[in-house]
């Protein structure tokens, strides 16, 4: 932020600096001082005024020296031989008997960024580690692993890793923990700081002393400490019982992460943990702090994926504060979404209702979609709620709840006849085009129950210059092409009139491609296209499929207490939910497709059989061998014949065609004959060998043995893939 | 581990700039601030990354407290720090503002200082760290007698003699070296913030009471200090209430460095506090009021047509609002929201008194009704006539709920009381104690 005359005034700044009337005035020349700081803060480059503040240092005010200090630290890197200058200030105060200025000093100059830093501090920071003042110690142990990063690649000096290690038996606390942190940076190459069970018992037992940010560190520590026996692990746990109360959330939400991720294999203990830790979450989630709130909540989130009867009977602590901002609501009312049950349905769908009518038309969208949600269970009800808003007649209320009528016919379908009723009914159509979509495909979908439903569509038809969404002509096509089947009569004309328009005039060309088809479709005749047309009108697995099932607590524990549920767990129930609204359209398209409809209507049941390789980008030798390597053999299988007597290019060629890739193999007659190959399949990578001529078995001589890994694990495409191998490499022999 | 640390101004101005590891250019502020400002309402603001670097920030007083890293730090961990960081400005400030951070940026910088070190925080505690800043605050606003003679507590008008002045507790903790040195007081607060739904008929479908006792202490060094709470205060859900006017939390929490060992029998906490401010116990009770709601609202809800042919209607919202306080106390600043149809295009009103407000805020499609003293056990009511073109039947399902927000001095509702207030007899020097109660509404709902 580079201000007008900003040279004028540093040159000003520097003219008073000098000044020995400034200097001598001591109120004044630490005006200056500020003066400058207050400028480097808003961004103005004051490094010019180094050689003047250099000269400020030296002084007994320690107010003034703090602030050339933050000053220095901050051009220290532009200003390298000037920063030299004053390093023999700082290094006298080193040995200042004031523990204050010693820290101070030795902080200050280990924040000087700059080459060649090393050889001036190595010397007072090792003086530092023996202080008697345990600030100066503090300040020494964080001088380590600044020293480190000054020269990253350098070798560890073992002298100072050892004092490290032995001041983390120091009294002091916040020297302790300095001590893990700088070990963790310096040893970061070798996997960080070593908890070994002393280190481990020592630290747990120093926990009382600590203050609550170090409490969460050292907690943080111990999570990659494995206990030997069962018994040290529940000495460990009921040690550490007391923190999961802790007034401080971060501590409280720390040791439950330690006493998940130790008791995993203990899931009576992982619920107790989380039981006990209920209420300090759900603490946090009424806090003042919003951001603690939104905190909050995102890990109660993360705990209901496990379980989600945790909180089931506090759910009225999820209800929305009028005065919140709409961040915080959203996220409340998904969890509103997973805690209803018999009980509180009525409640907490009385509560959603009230925020349909809200100011904010998302959040108004996001609370008709909730209810949406919860009609999957309770459709009755819900529908009530839902036909009471389109009476508002506001544009984004109306589009909202058709969309949700859409989603709830194609999962429920005894729903169907209530929707259709009210749709009927519903005087005013959605203006967006995502509502119009929604429109849409009911009128298609259910035209026979919708005695208006051509009138509507003509509507639509007239008006289609005026649209602009390619999306919703598309779905209009589709759904007049429906329409049609079901009652020809009153919609041939209009039919016609949308296919001439969209073939003759229309630009977008996926519309006219659309409506080419549709227009083929229909010439070979209607059996044809309602066979082609019509798939089924709901899928009630579907809702099955979007609720969801109580995941392992492991599946979620390890970013439980990081950034990842904060910024990361909007991804996970908003795309749920984006995939079933899209649902029907998208397979409504698919229908359109005659060469693909077979495939995608019984894909979904034939996955058991059928499997897909793919090539994907080719794999480098180097990673094909690490992976091998790293892989375990899940499976190994004699082929029941010799390998191939075809030349070796055609085998390749053959495989290739089936989408097997070779990596390598060992040419002509030479025995043991080896090959390597990999392919994709559905997300996982397999890799295998074929083997042939063991010699010290003769018993299996004649016969290929394929050897096979896969990451990740799945089985069913193992079995694919083998018999896939085996037909290809059968036919070539 | 914090890389960076900055506090900007809610214009995007740099107030304070920190940089503790080196690993990032000052331009990750500009970066932050137009992603924060880009970000519409419903997107979290709270954490936010770019290029690797994630920005966890909290927005207090109007200035947003930001902590970049590169690591994945617990959020828990930072958004408190970045909490603590306000409070101790506050605390040593006095007030937290633009003009107060702004004012005293070189004590600002000092506090970060020794509370950060290459990106770990050493320490946030009062105790350690006063004995390591240097700078004075420089108070924002000069206290003046005129402030006490006027301001009572929380603003009401009461006799000033018994009662702290509101800005009294608003100075900064480390100014024993100014003019108002040796003024050894401490305050005790007890804060509730209250949450309710009251639904369609009156009855009560939620309320929660999130309270809290905060010490301010400006003496510079305190003995321990005992602070009795009401005998018959219960913890738990468990516990029978019998006939007795029990003062009941569902649980409670405590600051580490609080001594519980009277607590059981005799409901006393131990503690020594250090200078500023500090929450020692923190408490909720749910899904019940010890009271009766503060507030009830009979409201009756008409569409009324002027004239029918041009199509001109207005909604008559009728409200008459009950305070059921106890008569001698009071609720200040009562706000009424209740939203109105979309459309709505002006609003007369007939109010009872002169003091009140009522304005129609189209953008928000509410009507704000403010009320700035209403005594307990009194009623007030209110009649505003909306115009709305085109209203429909339907209209009306808009109006509601209602939502109010308001402030009750002198008043808990968990009914929890401080017995006494009693520092040690070691304590050296006069000190003045002062205990204050009041309740907040955080969420005031009610449906109509």
């Amino acid at each position: 932020m580079p201000y007008f005359g900003s040279e004028e005034m540093v040159k000003e700044l520097k003219r008073a600096l000098s000044n020995p009337n400034v200097q001598a005035d001591r109120l004044r020349y630490k005006n200056y001082i500020t003066k400058v700081i207050r400028y480097m803060t808003q961004g103005l480059d004051v490094s010019a005024l180094f050689m003047d503040m250099v000269k400020a240092s030296a002084t007994v005010d320690i107010a003034q020296k703090k602030l050339v200090y933050l000053y220095m630290c901050t051009y220290a890197s532009d200003k390298p031989d000037l920063a030299l200058l004053a390093i023999n200030t700082l290094r006298k105060d080193c040995a200042d008997p004031n523990p204050m200025v010693r820290g101070l000093a030795l902080r200050n100059m280990c924040n000087f960024r700059m080459p060649g830093m090393t050889e001036y501090i190595e010397q007072p920071i090792v003086a530092g580690l023996r202080d008697k003042a345990s600030y100066v110690r503090r300040v020494a142990v964080l001088g380590c692993a600044k020293m480190h990063s000054l020269q990253p690649n350098t070798d560890i000096d073992g002298t100072i890793v050892n004092e490290l290690y032995a001041l983390l038996r120091d009294p002091d606390p916040v020297v302790v923990v300095n001590c893990l942190r700088a070990l963790e940076e310096i040893l970061k190459d070798e996997g960080g700081v070593v908890i070994n069970k002393p280190i481990a018992h020592h630290l747990l037992n120093r926990m009382k002393d600590l203050d609550s940010w170090a409490q969460s560190e050292v907690l943080t520590f111990l999570l990659r400490y494995r206990p030997r026996s069962d018994d040290e692990l529940f000495d460990i746990l009921s040690l550490l019982d007391s923190f999961l109360q802790s007034a401080h959330a971060h501590v409280a939400v720390a040791t439950l992460r330690l006493f998940l991720q130790l008791a995993s294999a203990h899931p009576a203990v992982q619920a107790d943990a989380l039981l006990c830790t209920s209420a300090p979450l759900l603490a946090t989630c009424g806090a003042a702090s919003r951001e603690l709130r939104f905190a909050g909540l995102c890990h109660v989130q993360q705990v209901m994926r496990s379980q989600p009867g945790l909180f089931g009977t506090h759910y009225k602590r999820f209800f929305c504060g009028y005065s919140e901002p709409t961040y915080i609501k959203f996220r409340k009312m998904e969890i509103l979404v997973e805690l209803v049950n018999d009980e509180n349905v009525a409640l907490v769908l009385e509560e959603l209702r009230s925020y349909c009518t809200d100011v904010s038309p998302e959040l108004a969208q996001a609370a008709i979609a909730a209810i949406g949600r919860i009609a999957q269970t309770y459709s009755e009800k819900c529908l009530d709620i839902l036909t009471g808003l389109l009476a508002l007649k506001q544009d984004h209320i109306t589009s909202a709840v058709i969309q949700m009528f859409r989603d709830l016919v194609w999962f429920c379908p005894q729903s169907t006849a209530a929707v259709c009723q009210t749709v009927e009914a519903c005087v005013d159509s959605p203006q967006d085009s995502e509502g119009k979509q929604a429109l849409l495909w009911l009128l298609g979908e259910h035209g026979d129950q919708i005695s208006s439903a051509p009138y509507v569509m003509e509507g639509y038809i007239d008006g289609l210059k005026t649209e602009l969404s390619s999306a919703v002509k598309m779905e209009l096509l589709t759904a007049s092409v429906k329409m049609f089947l079901c009652r020809p009569a009153e919609t041939q004309d209009m039919l016609g009139r949308l296919l001439h328009y969209c073939i003759e005039e229309e630009s977008d060309v996926c519309v006219r491609d659309r409506a080419l088809l549709c227009y083929r479709l229909l010439q070979r005749g209607v059996e044809e296209t309602r066979k082609v047309v019509t798939g089924p009108k709901s899928d009630p697995s579907m809702s099955v499929l979007t609720g969801r099932q109580e995941e392992p607590i492991s599946q979620w524990a390890s970013t439980f207490n990081t950034l990842g549920p904060l910024s990361g767990c909007d991804l996970c129930p908003q795309t749920a939910v984006i995939s079933a609204a899209d649902q029907p359209s998208s397979s409504a398209e698919k229908e359109l497709l005659p060469e693909s409809t077979d495939v995608t209507l019984s894909s979904p049941d034939d996955t058991e059989e059928e499997i897909s390789l793919s090539l994907g980008p080719p794999l480098s030798h180097e990673t094909f061998e690490k992976m091998w390597l790293d892989l375990e053999i899940l499976q190994r299988q004699t082929m029941g014949f010799p390998r191939p007597r075809t030349a070796l290019d055609t085998l390749q060629a053959a495989l290739q065609l089936v989408k097997i890739q070779t990596l390598a193999f060992t040419p002509g007659a030479t025995v043991p004959w080896k090959a390597y190959i990999y392919t994709r399949s559905t997300g996982t990578l397999i890799l295998a060998e074929l083997l042939q001529g063991d010699q010290h078995a003769p018993g299996i001589d004649e016969s290929l043995v394929v050897s096979v890994k896969q990451q990740p694990v799945n089985q069913h495409a193992i079995r694919g893939f083998v018999s896939i191998l085996k037909g290809v490499l059968g036919d070539v022999w | 581990m914090i890389s960076q640390i900055f506090i900007l101004s809610s214009k995007g101005d740099h107030l304070i700039y920190k940089d503790f590891r080196g690993e990032e250019s000052k331009d990750s502020i500009n970066v932050f601030y137009e992603m924060v400002t880009a970000l519409s309402g419903d997107q979290p603001p709270v954490v936010m990354s770019h290029k690797g670097l994630h920005f966890i920030h909290a927005r207090q007083g109007g200035l947003y407290w930001v902590a970049s890293t590169k690591t994945n730090p617990s959020p828990f961990t930072i958004i408190e720090f970045l909490n603590r960081l306000a409070a101790l400005t506050k605390d040593y400030c006095g007030s937290l503002s633009e003009k107060s951070v702004r004012m005293n940026f070189a004590l600002i910088y000092e506090l970060l200082d020794e509370m950060v070190d290459f990106g770990y925080i050493q320490t946030t505690s009062t105790d350690i760290l006063k004995n390591f800043i240097q700078t004075e605050a420089v108070s924002s606003k000069p206290f003046s007698l005129f402030d006490l003679s006027n301001v009572g507590l929380f603003g009401a008008e009461t006799q000033q003699s018994k009662v702290a002045p509101s800005v009294a507790a608003s100075r900064p903790i480390m100014s024993s070296r100014g003019e108002q040195g040796g003024k050894n007081e401490i305050f005790v607060d007890v804060i509730e913030r209250l949450s309710v739904v009251i639904g369609s008929k009156g009855v009560l479908m939620k309320a929660d009471i999130h309270g809290e006792i905060k010490i301010k202490c400006f003496l510079p060094s305190c003995s321990e200090m005992r602070i009795g709470l009401n005998e018959e205060l219960s913890i738990g859900k468990s516990q029978l209430k019998g006939y007795s006017s029990a003062v009941r939390v569902d649980e409670c929490r405590f600051h580490q460095a609080v001594k519980l060992d009277e607590f059981d029998t005799f409901r006393i906490l131990k503690v020594c506090p250090s200078q500023g401010e500090q929450t020692v116990m923190q408490y909720q009770l749910c899904d019940e009021l010890p009271c009766a709601p503060p507030f009830q609202l009979f409201p009756s809800v008409e569409k009324d047509y002027v004239n029918r042919s041009v199509n001109l209607s207005m909604v008559l919202i009728f409200l008459k609002l009950r305070c059921d306080l106890p008569p001698k106390s009071t609720a200040l600043n009562v706000s009424i929201t209740v939203p109105v149809p979309k459309g709505s295009t002006s609003m007369s009103q007939e109010l009872s008194s002169p003091d009140q407000t009522a304005e129609l805020q189209p953008k928000n499609k509410a009507l704000l009704w403010e009320i700035p003293r209403f005594p307990g056990g009194a009623q007030l009511s209110a009649l505003f006539k909306v115009d709305v073109p085109g209203l429909s039947s339907a209209s009306l399902l808009e109006v509601g709920p209602v939502s109010m927000s308001f402030e009750l001095p002198k008043q808990t509702c968990t009914g929890l009381q401080i017995r006494f207030l009693r520092l040690s007899p070691t304590q050296t020097g006069l000190s003045q104690r002062w205990v204050r109660y009041v309740t907040h509404s955080d969420s005031y709902t009610i449906r109509i």
